[in-house]
């Protein structure tokens, strides 16, 4: 039993995974399941590609889509399954695991060799700590968060081989699919964040927070409860727990709590910059600097420094 | 017809201190996730609905009795509890069998909701693996789900779409976070709580083997905070620290 096997629905992270993989020091395999373009970049990356073309196969559907790659995992017998960490495949991990009796871990941020072993990172008792985990099983799923490892660069050298399953009687059919209404913020590779939080008393306000990102080439993310209970803001832009991790060069914290909920979604920056006009804040112990200044004040300062 | 919801006693993690970086779970009281009052909620739109029953189903250490108590108040009519302090060391995987032998003891079942991750240490695994040993279908991130005779209808909120799917009965739902609010119950209903029908039962009673933990933690520390927390004074200070921070004004 050698190799790693990894399969993503979303190719970018399909692609984030071959780099992962490499932190195992065994050969990789990658999965395309009715996705020619997929298998197309994959080989690109010089991954060993098996292409899986079923039209009977739905993504949709969890079951089947577990029960085609385990029989893929019969034939190639890998070692490792990475998937991403991403809603379907958090999904499908628990459903796969238990079809071929591998101990499974999911939102993995990194894999560390130590002592011949591969240690799983991951956040646990909701972000206050971070874990290092190993799977025991023979055969061991794994779910990487996306973000949290490069797409390679094309090398060519990869080749592309037909796999085919079994497809069951399906009891589940996909109805319909529309797009998320989307502003197609990525809040998580933004290199600059401006994050706000309910310590921003003024909705107006947010309108000047917008200009500071603009001049300082930042996207602007929040707490969760300016998304979900204020509603100034799209889900997308939620940073923490809930939404988002990122890791900017900067962050400007702009009367954001300092609750692990949210920092565990901001602590990986470089540089945390916040404000509040709490001189206690919590928000400041994950702080290279702060100030202490009232909102509606120092935001039309600052933009007017800029 | 049956709803199961599927619940897990977690430490309240609003009361965790951390001592040289180790988490402190002593003395820490149990609650309901979040995501699993969510579970709940569904479970009793769904019998007022349906006219269905809601049977609560949890697995944990003796303090579950009380700790389940809240979800009996908030409108569930009845609850299967598994009860043994051992269950606080098992993985996933055989939290996974254990809840599946129970559901299997039930008759009539519709559906069987699960959260979509514990608020402790949200691997997400279980409601998936429970379907796959029961050979059900599933459908997980549901943020509305409907039933028609012998199918539900489910809109799930997946990474990049919205999508609707039907499934066949029995099927397991994985709801996602926030997907409704969970009621606030009655004093009445907390008092009468206590007083509805239960069945516990113990390892002993399931005729399961144990397995070997599949999963072992090498260390579970609190991240170290190297933050220089340097108080500034001025807006004007607060622009070099940008600035040296690499920003570039556009």
């Amino acid at each position: 039993m050698l190799g790693v096997l990894v399969w993503s629905v979303q190719t970018k992270l399909a692609c984030e995974l071959l780099s992962a993989a490499r932190e195992i020091d065994q050969e990789v395999f990658a999965l395309a399941i009715n996705d020619d373009a997929q298998a197309e970049s994959l080989a690109q990356k010089g991954a060993q590609v098996f292409r899986l073309n079923n039209q009977s196969l739905e993504i949709a559907n969890t079951a089947s889509i577990a029960h085609a790659i385990s029989q893929v995992v019969n034939q190639l017998n890998p070692e490792y399954i990475l998937l991403s960490s991403n809603r379907r495949g958090k999904e499908l991990a628990g459903r796969l695991a238990q079809i071929i009796n591998a101990g499974c871990l999911s939102d993995v941020r990194a894999l560390v060799s130590s002592d011949g072993q591969i240690e799983c990172v991951r956040n646990a008792l909701g972000g206050a700590t971070i874990a290092h985990q190993v799977i025991k099983t023979q055969q061991k799923l794994i779910a990487i968060s996306a973000n949290c490892y490069e797409v390679p660069s094309d090398q060519g050298g990869g080749q592309v081989q037909d796999i085919s399953v079994k497809v069951e009687d399906s009891k589940l059919r996909l109805l319909s699919t529309q797009g998320k209404p989307s502003e197609g913020v990525d809040i998580s590779s933004a290199e600059v964040v401006v994050a706000v939080g309910q310590g921003l008393e003024n909705e107006e306000l947010l309108e000047t927070v917008n200009k500071i990102a603009n001049q300082i080439g930042g996207i602007v993310g929040c707490t969760k409860p300016i998304a979900t209970d204020r509603k100034w803001l799209g889900e997308e832009r939620i940073i923490g727990l809930s939404g988002a991790t990122c890791k900017p060069n900067v962050a400007l914290l702009l009367g954001t709590s300092g609750q692990v909920q949210f920092s565990v979604g901001i602590r990986d920056a470089d540089t945390i910059v916040a404000v509040d006009k709490d001189d206690q804040a919590n928000v400041f112990t994950l702080a290279d600097y702060y100030l202490v200044a009232d909102l509606n004040d120092f935001l039309p300062k600052l933009s007017t420094s800029l | 017809m049956k709803c199961i919801v599927a619940l897990k006693q977690i430490p309240d993690l609003q009361q965790l201190r951390i001592r040289n970086r180790e988490p402190v779970l002593n003395d820490i009281p149990y609650t309901l996730g979040a995501i699993d009052k969510n579970a709940l909620e569904l479970g009793v739109q769904l019998k007022e609905e349906l006219d269905w029953e809601v049977v609560v189903i949890s697995a944990g250490n003796e303090e579950l009795e009380d700790t389940i108590k809240e979800a009996l108040a908030g409108g569930a009519d009845n609850s299967f509890l598994l009860i043994d302090n051992q269950i606080d060391q098992m993985d996933s995987a055989e939290i996974a069998s254990l809840l599946a032998e129970m559901i299997r003891r039930s008759e009539d079942i519709g559906l069987a909701i699960f959260g979509e991750g514990s608020g402790d240490n949200y691997t997400g695994q279980v409601g998936s693996r429970v379907a796959e040993i029961l050979g059900w279908p599933q459908a997980g991130y549901a943020t509305s789900v409907s039933v028609d005779g012998s199918t539900a209808k489910v809109t799930r909120a997946l990474d990049d779409c919205i999508e609707e799917v039907e499934l066949d009965l029995p099927a397991v739902i994985i709801v996602s976070a926030g997907l409704n609010t969970p009621r606030i119950p009655s004093v009445m209903q907390i008092l009468k709580a206590g007083k509805l029908p239960k069945e516990i039962i113990t390892l002993d009673d399931l005729s399961l083997v144990s397995s070997a933990n599949q999963i072992e933690t090498v260390s579970n520390l609190a991240p170290i905070a190297e933050r220089k927390q340097i108080k500034i004074g001025s807006v004007d200070e607060l622009l070099n620290c940008l600035e040296s921070a690499g920003v570039e004004r556009r």
